[in-house]
């Protein structure tokens, strides 16, 4: 006999979260250290750097070889999931080519992620001043500056003062110093004029005063595994992980929320999920909840949780949640430079993370496009990997072999087997990040030819489309790396994009850094949270991932997620009171 | 934490890159990650997914490459990259299985791989009336000729460029991956350590003294 039934427990928490990743996490930190009794449902596995990484692994110990037949990022990168689920779909509506990233565990993206931490600057926040294009956010910069600051502390991050105006400072650990190719880049920038700065990421180059948790980076340039000795930031390790050990913080894995459920009075009572290992139905409730499932989740989430109350899903009665959908631009180049021909080995790992960056350096009132973006390099001598030698014949034709005479492109043998040596460090590459414009005709929304995922939740339908603006600004990019490649005297090797290909702009969710869905703003009619993060319409409904951008800066959004999810947490604590909590 | 608690944590208090095994706390899974030689693959459960983990068993169970095609394989990956003063040849570095099993992990390899090799003998048969391993040294050689230059190749010979190209790719993926490999390159990484910058013999080799600093 079939008996299917939802448990619903009694137990209220005081607030439950969705989510384990960066605002997610940051929740049950503050919450939990402030005594609350705190539930985080994660709809991954569990998992812990300090055992689950690979870390330090060589390339033989993956039968692949370190390839990315499982795992987009490499067999060795600490994600757990991909553009596409099994059993987790979602549409697309005409010719959108949105790709959306989910990745299932404790501490999701936070584990694999670049630990590039860039603060979003004053003009980020209000920019509307500017060109009109955008809308301004509810808060300035230095309402968000103190907790800037407290993740800083908190957290760890390395940099230099630079004084910009809008790359604003943090409290900053010693940055690694550049690698040989990076010192090339640096000279060749210099010279197409483009600033290079030491990169700011959030790595422990040394040990962060008061945590005896967290070891201080030993540098093996492999943040991607996340670290065994939490010497960079994953939520899994410096949140959630110590967050549970105060006592007041329950999480469960494997736990997938269908819906935010809500009373007659229109309050948020808890949430229901399913259990992906058993299948088994739940119902928890909580005083407040909490939704940090990252932007497009967190926008499904809410449209999802439809009642008589809320007939366009909870927290929604602006109609806005999925509107304003957002990734950052992406475009890139590379090339190798035959100075670096035959180099001297030695360890040149460093840091998982940036050692050097360009910040946005131009100014658009000169320009054909209205937002800037930043610069990511890449190269040196890494460890081998599926791959990494790939089409030396594009190579090994275009310089004077040992002997000062030009060979022959590809071969095989003995020959061959030496350019492999002497190319090896050479390579390098370029990759922009920019600004794109958040535009309510690009948006994420309930798929509405009624698809279903495998646990019969609605799925989203994504429609989105590059403007002009975005296009222009990764024909830039290119034009810039061109430059800067010229004169560092390197020789290009990928392919030259043009407009044919939108100058190589990634696809939208290539990029990963999606904001904006659930927008926040002081005009209940023209968004669905207030400048805390609290649902206009359901008061003890908060969002702590980055659906409540109203628009991103050329920074990605992590930095910027952990401050307002501490914001907003300390908020909830303030009100606790109003709350009940 | 302090660098000696650091290294006990990973394990690795003589720093070796040999066994790595995890402290053991009570009622937990012993893991202990090995070392692969290449020769007896093994599927790693700590840190994977349980669907990665049933895939990698999967594979393992599957044989794609026929005898000849391995014969095949490994005639070939030995002329890309045969042993030399400094190391071993491709087949030393088991390159024909990491080869076997890449194209079951990545099957758009597999059709590629069957129809160049199938390409390869067929040509042979027409030049030399014979397989291309059953051809002499000079006679594979020759072959090889047509194929491994991409800028000076024949035309017709275009099928089998594109195959040699991806055959050098997995031979140099599947050697320099392995010990034997990642030693010839010289990655010398994967340690932990401190990192202080471009050394300074090496800036002074490039004219970048004054990086010394800042570098």
């Amino acid at each position: 006999m079939d008996d299917f039934q939802i448990k619903k427990s009694a137990e209220i928490y005081d607030a439950v979260i969705v989510g384990s990743g960066a605002g997610g996490g940051m929740a049950g930190y503050v919450l939990a250290n402030a005594g609350l009794k705190v539930l985080m449902l994660e709809a991954g596995a569990y998992f812990d750097p300090a055992k689950d990484s690979a870390q330090l692994k060589f390339p033989w110990e993956s039968l692949r070889r370190g390839a990315s037949s499982t795992r987009p990022f490499g067999d060795f990168d600490a994600a757990y999931g991909g553009w596409q689920l099994d059993g987790e779909p979602y549409t697309t509506k005409d010719q959108t080519e949105f790709t959306w990233f989910r990745s299932r565990m404790l501490g999701g993206r936070t584990n694999h992620w670049g630990r590039i931490s860039l603060r979003m600057g004053p003009k980020d926040f209000k920019g509307h001043q500017i060109d009109g294009l955008t809308d301004d956010w509810p808060i300035t910069y230095e309402e968000i500056k103190p907790y800037y600051d407290k993740v800083d502390r908190l957290i760890g991050v390395y940099g230099t003062r630079e004084g910009l105006e809008n790359e604003p400072d943090g409290i900053f650990l010693p940055p690694p110093k550049p690698r040989l190719t990076e010192l090339f880049i640096m000279e060749g920038a210099a010279k197409a004029g483009v600033k290079v700065i030491p990169g700011r990421g959030s790595v422990l180059t040394e040990a962060l005063p008061g945590n005896k948790d967290r070891g201080a980076c030993f540098y093996c340039g492999q943040c991607g595994r996340s670290c065994k000795i939490y010497g960079d930031f994953s939520s899994s390790s410096c949140l959630v992980i110590p967050a549970v050990k105060t006592g007041n913080l329950k999480v469960i894995t494997n736990a997938m929320v269908r819906e935010v459920l809500s009373g007659p009075d229109g309050l948020a009572k808890g949430v229901s999920y399913i259990d992906t290992k058993s299948l088994q139905e739940y119902q928890v409730r909580g005083k407040v909840v909490i939704l940090g499932a990252s932007a497009c989740e967190t926008a499904r989430l809410l449209l999802n949780s439809k009642s008589s109350i809320h007939p366009g899903g909870l927290a929604n009665s602006s109609g806005i949640v999925g509107k304003y959908l957002h990734d950052s631009t992406g475009a890139s180049l590379s090339g190798f430079l035959p100075q670096l021909l035959d180099r001297k080995r030695y360890n040149e790992d460093g840091v998982g993370s940036v050692h050097i960056y360009s910040p946005w350096w131009l100014d658009n009132r000169k320009l054909d496009f209205p937002r800037g973006y930043h610069i990511e390099y890449g190269g040196g001598m890494h460890m081998p990997s599926y791959g990494f030698a790939d089409d030396i014949h594009a190579l090994n034709g275009t310089v004077p072999g040992r002997d000062g005479k030009m060979k022959e492109a590809g071969g095989f043998g003995k020959s061959l087997k030496d350019d492999y040596r002497r190319f090896y460090g050479t390579r390098f590459g370029m990759a922009g990040r920019g600004m794109a414009i958040a535009r309510e005709d690009n948006y994420c929304e309930i798929d509405p030819n009624g698809m279903v995922d495998k646990y019969g939740i609605p799925v989203l339908r994504f429609n989105y489309k590059w403007s002009d603006y975005e296009i222009k600004q990764a024909k830039h990019m290119q034009e810039t790396f061109k430059d800067i490649m010229h004169q560092m005297g390197a020789i290009i090797t990928s392919k030259i994009q043009g407009p044919e290909t939108n100058y190589g702009l990634e696809a939208p969710g290539r990029i990963i850094h999606e904001v904006g869905t659930v927008r926040m703003g002081d005009n209940p009619a023209k968004s669905a949270l207030n400048k805390y993060c609290q649902a206009h319409d359901c008061k003890n409904l908060f969002v702590v991932d980055a659906a409540p951008f109203v628009q991103q800066g050329d920074k990605n959004a992590t930095w910027t997620i952990l401050a307002l999810a501490m914001r907003t947490s300390e908020y909830i604590l303030s009100q606790r009171k109003k709350l009940n909590v | 934490m302090n660098r000696r608690d650091t290294l006990k944590a990973l394990g690795l208090t003589t720093l070796s890159a040999g066994l790595l095994v995890e402290a053991c706390k009570p009622g937990e899974n012993k893991e202990a990650v090995k070392e692969h030689e290449g020769a007896e693959p093994s599927v790693d459960e700590a840190g994977r997914q349980p669907f990665e983990v049933e895939r990698d068993k999967e594979l393992l169970k599957d044989k794609f490459f026929t005898d000849h095609e391995m014969h095949t394989i490994t005639v070939l990956a030995d002329i890309i990259i045969p042993a030399d003063e400094k190391s071993g040849s491709a087949s030393d570095a088991k390159v024909p299985d990491f080869i076997e099993f890449i194209v079951k992990d990545i099957p758009e390899h597999q059709v590629p791989m069957r129809g160049g090799l199938r390409w390869l003998d067929l040509q042979c048969a027409n030049r030399f009336n014979k397989s291309f391993v059953d051809c002499s040294e000079d006679q594979r050689i020759e072959m090889v000729t047509e194929i491994a230059y991409p800028q000076k190749a024949k035309p017709e010979m275009q099928q089998g460029v594109i195959f040699f190209n991806r055959m050098r790719n997995l031979t140099a993926s599947g050697f320099f991956t392995s010990k034997i490999g990642v030693r010839d390159i010289g990655y010398m990484g994967n340690s932990p350590g401190k990192w202080t910058g471009v050394p300074e013999e090496v800036l002074a080799q490039y004219g970048l003294q004054k990086y010394r600093n800042n570098s």
